[in-house]
């Protein structure tokens, strides 16, 4: 199968050009000026559209096993390839726990068989993730994995992280940490701030989260483990992780596209899509995260997709789950209120979506060169997207930018060369 | 008396949805209605074939009557729903329960709930208009409406009066609602209770002044309210002990005097005598606490008899 994709504007070496790129046998085989080839099996014309590496998201949740009325991975795969992505890592706290190596190796078959995207599969810190006893992190790793984390839960014993991190470090593995002091955070629900007052919610402070970074980053510095540090939420968090670069400590941080856009503000109204760990803060703290990520102190974006069937979110906000999704949604915001908007270059935003990513994890690079897989995906930024829950392709829809219309719009996404998304 | 078209089919989530002059005009109706309880017959056939449901998933008998006997001396029919003996204890949804309840033909549902926001849930489900009786820490409105309606039958007006609230500021529904609407009517409130129980960035959000020292707080006060200290806080670690508590907050002969002479005392209940207030006090004089309960009906009457369409 060959694909030859003319007159598009490429993002390539971080810059824009107009050029034509040849897909053939799941690689690009070529890019240039101008390529004229009789025998191509499609000709996309791609004039005044953009041609981006295939978006890379380090931060996933497929919900399978265990929780496939949720999502799973045929169906997240394909909610990525709608959004722009090729390359998932999955977070392990499925159900049961991705803590062992048949159970990475069900993900990565899965994905093989089903799946839209490619997916790397992340390992849980600590059996269960339950915060007690190292996993078998060096199995896990010779079956695959990327990373350990126990996302969504916190490992709150500091000698353990301490050994944990230790343990992952001789078999060259980083750490994601899910940063939140469950003391601080106790029973919170949003943000613990103006909102949560005047709503009579129980608060989560910053504190839970900032705690916790300040603690990882002094046991990181102590065994030079590699800590990536994941959904930042506030300025005080960003402040420790740039002082902690400052000295050299190997950390680096992600920001999803929420608490890129969104403060505390969001959740007044009661919407359980507002809801979700770190919560939304302030707007102080929201600006911190956009001016962190254009300097590079967060190093890129992620999109904690969390799918919730409708029927958990419709419940009374307390008793809904944490979590939205963000695979379709993340370029589409990101590009109107941030891009558009001016606050954000477009070629930082498409970095940090794919050669940043990439680079914390050591994953396969993505980008438009020669030799490498075909995964690309071309976006019309002049059109638009409207997210309806007929138009989201993931099995869940709780999204705050629900029945919102932005700017730009997924035309095709690449897999090695595959098809994997095309718009109407 | 007639109910008018800015309050037929409209919710009661909390006061600031309403404005001044509403808030009044529901103070007036309840006037109205206190007169009617005052009857031998207390029963107006207004609401003749209406039906209220009082939806009550947090325990609560004293609301869940005030509501109940609002409605019945309207001459609505009343139907209870209590979560302690119902599907909900059994997992089902509140969704679920409220479409189940719907289905029987409810017209206003009065509901207590502990999540907050639960009420507009309600109305999301229902369709019908909802009156909060009380949801979570976030809001009392019927509380707060009788609060004020006690304040202004009593001193005659509200505006530039002093009123002291002391206690649990931090888990109280009766305090936000209260400060929304007092401070609407141009009243003046002051906060006070210890840190650990003092919610963060009180006087931004409500204009109010935040104190921590009681006789400090009670100065000039024409009002002054206490709260239930609940004694599950210890264990959460926000206070040592009831009796420590009391040493600094209570409501006594002693401490009252830093307040205006024959200032009003007031409490939402139930009470904990000798922890937050003395008896000497909650009986004295000038003690509203029992007339507040008499007037939450009168104003609960009042909501139901606009929200519903009623006519005198």
């Amino acid at each position: 199968m060959t694909t030859l994709i003319k007159n598009g504007i490429a993002y390539i070496n971080n810059r824009f050009s107009r050029k034509d790129i040849l897909l053939k046998n799941g690689k690009i085989q070529r890019i240039a000026q101008t390529i004229n080839l009789d025998k191509v099996d499609q000709i996309i014309d791609t004039s005044g559209k953009y041609v981006f590496p295939g978006f890379v998201d380090i931060h996933t949740h497929l919900r399978d096993p265990g929780q496939t009325y949720k999502e799973d991975i045929a169906s997240g795969t394909r909610a990525a390839a709608h959004g722009g992505f090729t390359t998932l890592c999955a977070m392990p706290n499925t159900e049961p726990v991705v803590d062992n190596i048949a159970s990475v190796d069900y993900v990565q078959r899965r994905a093989k068989d089903l799946g839209s995207a490619r997916v790397f599969v992340i390992g849980a810190i600590t059996k269960k993730s339950e915060g007690l006893e190292i996993s078998e992190m060096a199995t896990m790793k010779s079956g695959g994995i990327v990373a350990v984390s126990d996302d969504g839960n916190c490992v709150q014993n500091a000698k353990l992280m301490l050994n944990c991190m230790r343990y992952a470090t001789n078999f060259g593995l980083p750490l994601i940490i899910h940063a939140e002091d469950y003391n601080l955070s106790g029973k919170g629900q949003i943000n613990g701030g103006k909102v949560a007052t005047k709503l009579g919610l129980t608060g989560i402070s910053p504190l839970a989260e900032e705690v916790i970074v300040a603690r990882d980053i002094m046991l990181a510095e102590n065994c030079g483990a590699q800590l990536h540090i994941a959904h930042i939420s506030t300025a005080r968090s960003i402040e420790l992780i740039r002082e902690a670069k400052e000295r050299g400590v190997k950390v680096t941080c992600e920001v999803t596209p929420h608490h890129l856009l969104l403060t505390e503000e969001a959740c007044l109204n009661f919407d359980t899509n507002t809801k979700m760990k770190p919560p939304l803060r302030t707007e102080k703290d929201r600006q911190a995260c956009v001016k962190a990520l254009k300097e590079g102190i967060i190093d890129c974006i992620a999109t904690d997709h969390a799918p919730h069937a409708d029927f958990e979110k419709a419940r009374e906000f307390d008793q809904a789950p944490f979590g939205i999704i963000g695979l379709e949604i993340a370029f589409p915001v990101l590009y109107h209120y941030l891009v558009k908007q001016g606050y954000l270059s477009l070629e930082r935003l498409v970095e940090a979506l794919t050669s940043a990513p990439v680079k914390i994890l050591n994953l396969p690079e993505s980008a438009l060169k020669t030799g490498n897989p075909a995964d690309l995906t071309i976006i019309d930024l002049g059109a638009e997207t409207i997210f309806t829950p007929e138009s989201i392709l993931s099995k869940s829809k709780n999204t705050p930018w629900l029945n919102q219309k932005v700017s730009s719009k997924v035309l095709y996404t690449f897999l090695e060369g595959r098809q994997t998304w095309k718009a109407e | 008396m007639e109910s008018t078209p800015q309050f037929v089919g409209r919710s009661l989530y909390d006061l600031d949805d309403y404005s001044s002059d509403e808030i009044m005009y529901i103070l007036e109706a309840a006037k109205g209605m206190k007169e009617i309880n005052l009857r031998e017959y207390k029963k107006i056939p207004t609401l003749r074939g209406k039906t209220v449901c009082t939806l009550f998933v947090e325990d609560s008998t004293r609301t869940r009557m005030s509501f109940e006997l609002a409605a019945s001396r309207l001459s609505a029919d009343v139907v209870s729903f209590q979560a302690t003996v119902s599907s909900l204890k059994k997992g089902e949804s509140l969704q679920d329960t409220v479409n189940t309840l719907n289905a029987m033909g409810i017209d206003l549902y009065c509901i207590r709930h502990s999540s907050p926001g639960s009420p507009q849930l309600v109305h999301k489900y229902s369709g019908k208009p909802v009156i909060n009786g009380g949801d979570g820490r976030h809001a009392h409105p019927t509380q707060a409406l009788l609060d004020i309606f006690s304040i202004w039958e009593r001193l005659g007006n509200l505006k530039g009066l002093k009123i002291t609230i002391v206690g649990d500021i931090l888990n109280s529904r009766v305090v936000r609602s209260d400060l929304i609407g007092m401070t609407k009517l141009g009243m003046e409130v002051t906060v006070c209770g210890p840190r650990t129980l003092m919610p963060a960035n009180m006087e931004q959000i409500y204009g109010c002044k935040v104190e921590y020292d009681l006789a400090e707080a009670l100065k000039d006060a024409d009002i002054v309210m206490g709260l239930r200290m609940q004694l599950e806080r210890m264990t959460e670690g926000l206070f040592p002990s009831l009796e420590e508590y009391s040493r600094h907050y209570v409501l006594s002969k002693e401490t009252i005097k830093y307040a205006k002479k024959d200032a009003l005392i007031m409490h939402p209940g139930p009470m904990n005598r000798g922890i937050e207030i003395l008896p000497e006090i909650a009986d004295s004089a000038q003690s509203i606490i029992v007339e507040q309960v008499a007037n939450g009906v009168a104003v609960r009457m009042a909501l139901m008899f606009l929200i519903l369409g009623g006519k005198l």
